[in-house]
């Protein structure tokens, strides 16, 4: 579905106002390589500035890269941008597609005749959203009156109406609050498993990953960092595991070889113990420590997806330091 | 809407009221306008203002700006080609409410110079037409100089000062000097407005303006697609 090699963007930027210009280069995408299969979830995260928009920008033509080999849905963007435009969906979470002073079913009606759907395609993918977005009343609003939260979900149905293979989200969740993005994942993960809708988005919510890319890929400095399952990734970056035991009765610690007690808690009741994933498996972690001590509840912690991305950035970081 | 009519005739009467004293200054008389010519071409011209619509809102410069534009570019069209479908759509509902009433207040109120040949109206509404594909297009070249200009306002500003003089609106391009007429007729610019005037007024050989309008509409609208095909290629879109 995407297919990306080597590539590169690079801004020219003025660095002192006057008549004597001088510009330096700066490079917001450097030399990225990946692909995304049709069907998959991927996530593309990466702090402020990382390249995370350019990228978007040159996957559905509207940035030319400076350079690199650049496929999507079999097509190169910036030379067949209308053709693309026809297979692929387009969300900016920070710009509007919808006409601000039309009712959101009139802009709904433009975009059909736009992406020439018909009448009856055009029916069956609108009563869909609707139902699953709750868009009934809405439909009437002027788009300028919907809340944030209402018109982004507006946007998304206006990037499906034509049924594209591919959907490009950048930060679809921005500004949302909790229910709201809930029930944005929700549609997206169903779209995705349903229709078989490819889906690339960029976030800083690190919950929608969690939530609906099975895959995600890490971006710093226009480089990517990593790019896998969250949960190899997740094993790779931050290999110690979390076990929480509650005990009956307030006591020591259980004293486990491969295992380190970090801290205790309500008086020696609760106890936090950290194990390799590599060497102990929690299975067996579980039966010593019951036999040691009486347990009342117990869970395994997974290390938090913003700690699996900051160790990834931190990485980095040392490894730049040691060049 | 109202309002905007208002403004309209006040204009007119203003600009008539002008000329007029002009004309008894010079025995009746100017180039080919006697008094019932220059008022069809005042109340002619303050309907076509609004029809072909000289000046617009600089709304897609804006868009550029503030890189909304993107959601323009990434849809399945020409960008050119579907705002001027828009711009002569607005251009059917402009004629009713724009190019009609003060060409009406006009012939109702004053002395008109009617077309002698019937043939002349439809020819006009052609020649209207045009110009309205024309103002068009030096709109669109306008406001995507925004592209490499990022803020275009001075130019915006430029032409909404300049047009009117060079388009006839202030006055009709045969009231200016010789060398100045001629400069002006090798430009686009009065295809905008005097080009239809002078096709309702009889003035010069209509084929002659008809095609010198389809040639220059040809050219700008040219112009613009080679140069919003460039602006993409070649230029950054603004924003995260
Ligand atoms: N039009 C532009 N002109 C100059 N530099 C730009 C332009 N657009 C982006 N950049 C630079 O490219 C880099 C990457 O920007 P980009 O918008 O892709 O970041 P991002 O990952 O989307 O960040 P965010 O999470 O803040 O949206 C930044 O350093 C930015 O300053
Ligand atoms: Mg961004």
């Amino acid at each position: 579905m995407i297919e990306v090699r080597e590539l590169r963007r690079e801004f020219k930027v003025a660095t002192s106002k006057g008549l004597r210009r001088n510009y330096k280069t700066v490079t917001a995408v450097d030399d990225v390589t990946f692909a995304v299969a049709a069907g998959e979830a991927v996530g593309y995260v990466g702090p402020n500035g990382a390249g995370k928009s350019t990228t978007i920008k040159m996957l559905t033509g509207i940035l030319v890269p400076t350079s690199g080999h650049l496929r999507v849905s079999g097509v190169d963007p910036s030379k067949q941008r209308r053709d693309l435009a026809k297979r692929i969906g387009v969300v900016f979470g920070q710009r509007s597609q919808l006409w601000w002073d039309l009712p959101l079913g009139d802009s709904f009606d433009l975009l059909k005749s736009i992406y020439r759907v018909s009448a009856q395609d055009y029916k069956a993918r609108l009563d869909e959203c609707v139902e699953l977005l709750g868009l009934q009343e809405l439909l009437i609003t002027p788009v300028r009156q919907l809340s944030l939260g209402q018109r982004m979900r507006g946007e998304i149905t206006a990037a499906l109406l034509h049924a594209p293979e591919l959907l490009v989200l950048d930060e679809p969740t921005i500004g949302l609050d909790l229910e709201s993005k809930e029930r944005l994942r929700e549609f997206l993960a169903d779209i995705n498993t349903r229709r078989g809708t490819t889906l690339l988005l960029t976030t800083h919510d690190l919950d929608d990953i969690e939530r609906l890319c099975p895959r995600l890929m890490v971006i710093d400095h226009g480089r990517v960092l990593a790019d896998g399952p969250l949960d190899e990734l997740r094993a790779e970056v931050t290999p110690e595991r979390e076990l929480v035991i509650d005990l009956r009765e307030p006591g020591p610690a259980p004293d486990v070889p491969g295992v380190t007690a970090v801290r205790s808690e309500a008086n020696g009741l609760r106890h936090h113990l950290t194990f390799r994933r590599a060497e102990t498996s929690a299975a067996q972690l579980i039966t010593q420590v019951v036999r040691q001590v009486e347990v009342h509840d117990l869970a395994v912690v997974e290390p938090e997806i913003d700690d699996v991305v900051r160790k990834l950035y931190q990485r980095q970081v040392q490894q730049d330091a040691h060049r | 809407m109202l309002a905007g009519m208002t403004t309209n005739v006040v204009f007119g009467l203003l600009r008539l009221a002008i000329l007029s004293a002009a004309l008894t200054a010079a025995n009746g008389e100017i180039a080919d306008y006697d008094i019932a010519a220059t008022n069809t071409y005042v109340w002619i011209g303050q309907g076509l203002l609004g029809f072909v619509l000289l000046w617009g809102n600089n709304e897609l410069a804006e868009r550029v700006r503030s890189g909304d534009v993107v959601v323009d570019l990434y849809r399945p069209w020409h960008l050119q080609g579907a705002l001027l479908a828009q711009d002569i759509g607005r251009g059917g509902y402009a004629f009713l409410t724009r190019l009609a009433p003060p060409a009406v207040f006009g012939m109702l109120l004053f002395p008109f110079q009617f077309p002698e040949n019937p043939v002349r109206w439809p020819l006009f509404l052609l020649s209207a037409t045009i110009a309205l594909v024309i103002s068009f297009g030096v709109r669109f070249l306008v406001e995507i100089s925004a592209f490499w200009l990022l803020d275009n306002r001075g130019l915006y500003g430029f032409w909404n000062v300049s047009s009117g003089l060079l388009c006839g609106l202030t006055v009709p391009i045969s009231f200016f000097p010789e060398w100045a007429r001629d400069a002006l007729w090798m430009s686009p610019f009065p295809a905008l407005l005097q080009a239809p005037i002078d096709v309702f007024l009889g003035h010069g050989n209509v084929g002659k303006l008809l095609l010198y309008q389809v040639f220059w509409a040809a050219v700008i609208l040219a112009i613009g697609h080679f140069a919003l095909q460039r602006a993409v290629r070649k230029v950054v879109v603004q924003g995260g």
